[in-house]
Parts: C-alpha cells; structure tokens; sequence
C-alpha cells in the first residue's frame, strides 16, 4: 500500500522513533541505555536519537526509506526512566527487531548498538547499561565450548571452586623457568596455572618452548599429586590464523586448556576460537584487558554486565569477573550481578544489581566467573562465600609470593580454600568466622600458617569508582 | 635458609584431600550437607593404582532419595570393610545440573 509520499528534510526523530505506546516483542532485542545529553536537547529527542542512529536512521530523509518498510526495521525507544541519583542522565530503553542482526554474530549486534551512535552530537555521553538478548537469538550461537558441567567432568572437579595462580613475573622469564613457576604451583595443589594477558609469543620466549616447558610441567604434576591439572595457553596472537595454529599445538600437546584475550583479540576471532575448542574438546579461559576502557566511566561505554553476555554468546568456559575483596575495582552487588550473569540458565531483571530485563539463555552452558587480582588466603573466606563452588579463584604473587615459594604458596592456598568449603558445608558463616578457620586449618599446616603471617596486614580499601545507580552521589 | 622448610608432593584425591582425615563427626555433617542439598549419595571405590581412572567401581547403586545420615554412613563402612585397600569416595549426584555437586575421599587405600 503506497500511502506515504517523499519528503526531503530534516525531521525530528521522536516522530519516528521514540514510541512510548510500543510493547516490546519476545523476540526484540532490548537495550538500556544511560544517556546524557547536550543542553537543551529533551529526553524523548535524545532516546529516539539514539534507537535511530543505533539502528535505521540517518540525519535526514532520504528517497529509499520507501523502498522498504522501515517501521518494521526501525529501532523503538519505548521507556524513559530517572537515574537515581544522577539528575545529568536518564534511562531509555530502545527495542530492535531481530531481523536487524545477522545469526550467530555478536560482531553484528554490537556494531549496530554501540556504532556511530558513541560520537553523536545530541549526546554528552552515552553508556550501554544492559541488552536483552531474547532467546531467539541466543540458540544461533554457539556459547560457550563446554560449559560449567562439562569441564568439572572433564577435570573430575566437584564441590569446591577451583584455584588458580597467574605466573609472574608477567614478561622475561625464559621457557624452562616459565615452566618451573608452573610445575611447582600444581605440584603444591592448584589446579590451574595461567599466562598473563600479555605474554603471547616475545624475543624472551616464544610461545612453542613455553607451550612444550609447560606440557611438561603439566604431566610432571600430574603424576605426582594424581590430579588433574591445566594451564592457560595463552593463544591470543597478531593474526587469527596464528591464534589457531597455536591452539592446535596445544591439543597436540594434550593440553585441557587455552586462553584468549576477547576485547583486544576481536569478537570475530574469539567466536572463531571458542568453535574450534568446542570442535577439539579443549577448554577456553577467555581474558578481558581493555574491559576498564569501556567499563569503568559511570556515564560513558558499555557496562562489565553486557561484556559478559557478549562473552557467553562469543564463547569461553572461564570470564575474569573481578573478585570484590581485591586490588581491582568491583562493586559487590554489581559484580554478584554479572555473575549470575556466567552461570545461571534464568536472570530476573534486579535493579539492585543493576540488571535491567530478565535475561533467559535457555540451554546455553554457564561460564565459570573467575576471580583474580590482588587476593590471597585472608581473602578466602570472603571469596567463597560471595563466588560459591562455580568458579575459579586465581592467584597470583598470593601464590608465588610465599615465603617458601610456589608449591608451599599453592598448598597454603588450597588447605584454606578446603577448609573454607568444609565450614561453609557444616553450616558456619564464612565471613565472619574466617579469622578462625583459617587459623585452625593453619594448625596442620605450616604452608597456611607462614602464608597468613606474611599477608595479614594487607588490605584493599580504596573506593569503587563506578558504583551501581541507587548509591550515586 | 634455615627458616624455609621443604614441600614434599604426594599423592591427592581431590576435595578434601588437602585436610586431615575427617573424624566420624565431620564426616556425617558432610554427609548432611550433601542430602540437605537435594543430592542422591553414591558411593565409588577403586583400586589405588587405578585412581586417575575417571571410572570407578560402583558400590551397588546411587541411594537415590536416601535422607539419613546413617544409612549412607554405614554404607561407606561396608564398602571399605569389603574392600579395605581400596580408595572410598562419596558422590552427590546433583540431577538438576546433571553432574556431581560434590565428590571426596572418606578411605584412602593403600
């Protein structure tokens, strides 16, 4: 039916965009975004802006927007709603038809929603609070190579988080040292060992020596505590081609596990990645370095929680999640939203944790949050208590730095993790008994007691530059 | 050096297996925790050379629904009086999550 006529000009977008009326479809992706705009542009103008630019529109008409029917394909700003708190910004919910995105992509989605639409004019500053994938959308990607279940089959693994240690120094050690960090941290009870973000393939060890030390390390360990180990390959690589050709080293090797940095290394090549794990049975521990670009500033960028959902759709097996208690920033509330964001099949939007929409992945597997940064056995109690049994507790100089070294740290660590768990089991409150656990466990361990003398005074008080909305200001 | 003491590695057995053997008591309040999480106990026991197998022998089946304590302690007994060198563990079978909720070693073998 031919019943509009060609205009040229320049119209305001809330005559197209912004639709208050509009009831979001199940199969709409939905998304929150914090806006702040220039002075004297009003709310509806801005939100329908933003569902604009984020999705048909352009600044002016032009003759082919009739050629297709556009108010099927345009974005809805649907919502407005108050920051608490923050009179400089407000909410507006923009809804996106499903045919906007192409299958399986999260390159695609977050090419429209967080494209051109960050430099726009009309806008101080703008900020993806959270997106609603619906679940249409979620069964075209793969997700996660294996998931929590399968990888704690896989490592025979049950009951209790997982610990790990990042080995450090992060650039300069040579192979076969590298490799002896690692040994001694399983032999002494960690499960996993980890390169650092930036240790991919430098003059003082190229990844192949590093991966055949560390294989070795690896089985070394493995016969000698009858557990079993892994260590984060680390395969984020200059091109994808590379990244693959050392995944593939590292299957030959019989390696459980690799690692990929997702937000420097491209959504295209994690995707990549994670389908070859899911494809050679090897787990992905997924890196997240230049999240704090984008996550950090309350009111610009893209929130931690909708990293996290695009990581669940990429694939990774493991998340950085931050861990509350240590040297890196990490609101509790926030941080126990994102969370449940990795593991669990159903989300109910809660605002006190800064969830915006229900988020249902149906079948897809859960991510193991991983908690590292600046923690150590004085943490432990704390770290069990708000991560539970599904994660990975990473360590680092809380491991290494032991005075007797990297074995004595790693037992130290997992005598208190053990005990931590068997409290928790017998019905005692971890955060406020912990003094006195760890203290008793340390009774049978000289490890336990030497690693709580050296690190009691240590603490991480600063506070939390991005804090969740309801406490602002 | 004199102050630095040595780390000896020796054989573990996941869970738990890092703490001193647990005494009766503590072994029934893991027991505990475990039905009090809608779990079904099952009991694996294997020889120890074959301990890094992912399979161990089942002891009879899973005791799907068991809610006492001592039905399933005096079931871990019976496995280790019939087989006394083997290792013992107990499993949760978490049926929702379709894996393990929690997996240890009550007898160590020898």
């Amino acid at each position: 039916m031919a019943a509009k006529k060609y205009e040229a000009g320049v119209k305001e977008y809330r005559q197209t965009y912004w639709m208050p009326e509009y009831a979001p479809l199940d199969s709409d992706i939905l998304a929150c975004f914090k806006i702040t705009p220039q002075a004297g542009v009003d709310r509806e103008e801005a939100a329908a802006a933003v569902a604009a630019e984020s999705s048909t529109g352009t600044w002016t008409t032009v003759w082919t927007d009739l050629l297709t029917d556009l108010d099927y394909y345009k974005g809805r700003a649907y919502r407005i709603e108050d920051v608490p708190g923050d009179d400089t910004c407000f909410y507006a919910f923009v809804a996106y038809p499903i045919d906007l995105f192409e299958e399986g992509s999260v390159v695609n989605v977050f090419t429209s929603l967080v494209g051109n639409v960050f430099g726009f004019k009309a806008i101080r500053a703008l900020r993806l609070e959270d997106v609603r994938f619906p679940l249409h959308y979620v069964k075209t990607c793969g997700g996660p190579p294996h998931g929590i279940q399968v990888e704690r089959d896989k490592l025979n693994k049950y009951g209790r988080p997982m610990l790990g240690c990042t080995i450090k120094p992060k650039l300069g050690l040579s192979a076969k040292n590298y490799g002896r960090a690692v040994y001694e941290c399983l032999r002494g009870g960690l499960d996993f060992t980890k390169d650092d973000e930036n240790v991919n393939s430098q003059p003082f060890m190229r990844w192949r020596d590093r991966f055949l030390f560390v294989a070795d390390a690896i089985h070394t360990a493995e016969a000698e505590t009858g557990e079993r180990k892994g260590h984060y390959l680390n395969v984020t690589a200059p091109t994808a081609e590379d990244m693959l050709e050392r995944a593939e080293f590292a299957k030959e090797l019989d390696m459980p596990i690799v690692m990929h940095d997702f937000l420097t290394g491209g959504f295209t090549a994690n995707t990549s990645l994670a389908n070859w794990c899911r494809k050679n049975g090897v787990l992905l521990h997924i890196h997240r370095a230049m999240h704090a670009v984008l996550d950090r500033n309350p009111h610009h960028g893209i929130h931690f929680r909708v990293l996290t959902k695009a990581l669940r759709l990429s694939g990774g097996d493991h998340l950085h999640s931050g861990t509350v208690v240590g040297k890196l920033e990490g609101d509790r509330n926030a941080t126990l939203g994102w969370i449940d964001l990795m593991r669990e099949s159903f989300i109910p939007e809660d605002r006190s944790r800064g969830i915006m929409f229900d988020q249902d992945w149906g079948s897809m597997p859960g991510v193991f949050p991983v908690a590292s940064g600046g923690i150590h056995v004085w943490h432990m109690p704390a770290l069990v208590s708000i991560f539970g049994d599904d994660s990975v507790l990473q360590f680092g100089g809380g491991t290494l730095g032991h005075p007797w070294g990297n074995a004595a740290g790693a037992a130290a660590n997992r005598v208190a993790l053990e005990a931590c768990v068997k409290a928790r089991n017998e019905g005692r409150e971890l955060e406020r008994e912990g003094k006195e656990i760890l203290t008793n466990a340390a009774k049978d361990s000289p490890e336990l007691k030497i690693a709580m003398e050296t690190w009691k005074e240590i603490k991480f008080e600063f506070d939390t530059v991005d804090k969740l909305d309801v406490v602002n200001r | 050096m004199a102050e630095i003491q040595d780390y000896i590695s020796t054989p573990k057995y996941e869970t738990f297996s890092y703490l001193p053997p647990m005494s009766p008591e503590e072994l029934r309040r893991q027991i505990a925790y475990l039905i009090n999480q809608g779990w079904n106990p099952g009991i694996e026991h294997v020889e120890p050379a074959r301990a890094s197998a992912y399979f161990w022998y089942m002891w009879k089946l899973p005791m799907f629904g068991e809610q006492s304590v001592d039905v399933v302690l005096s079931e871990l007994e019976a496995c280790h009086r019939a087989h006394p060198n083997h290792h013992v563990r107990l499993i949760g079978y978490d049926n929702y999550s379709q894996s393990q909720g929690t997996a240890f070693v009550v007898f160590r073998g020898r």
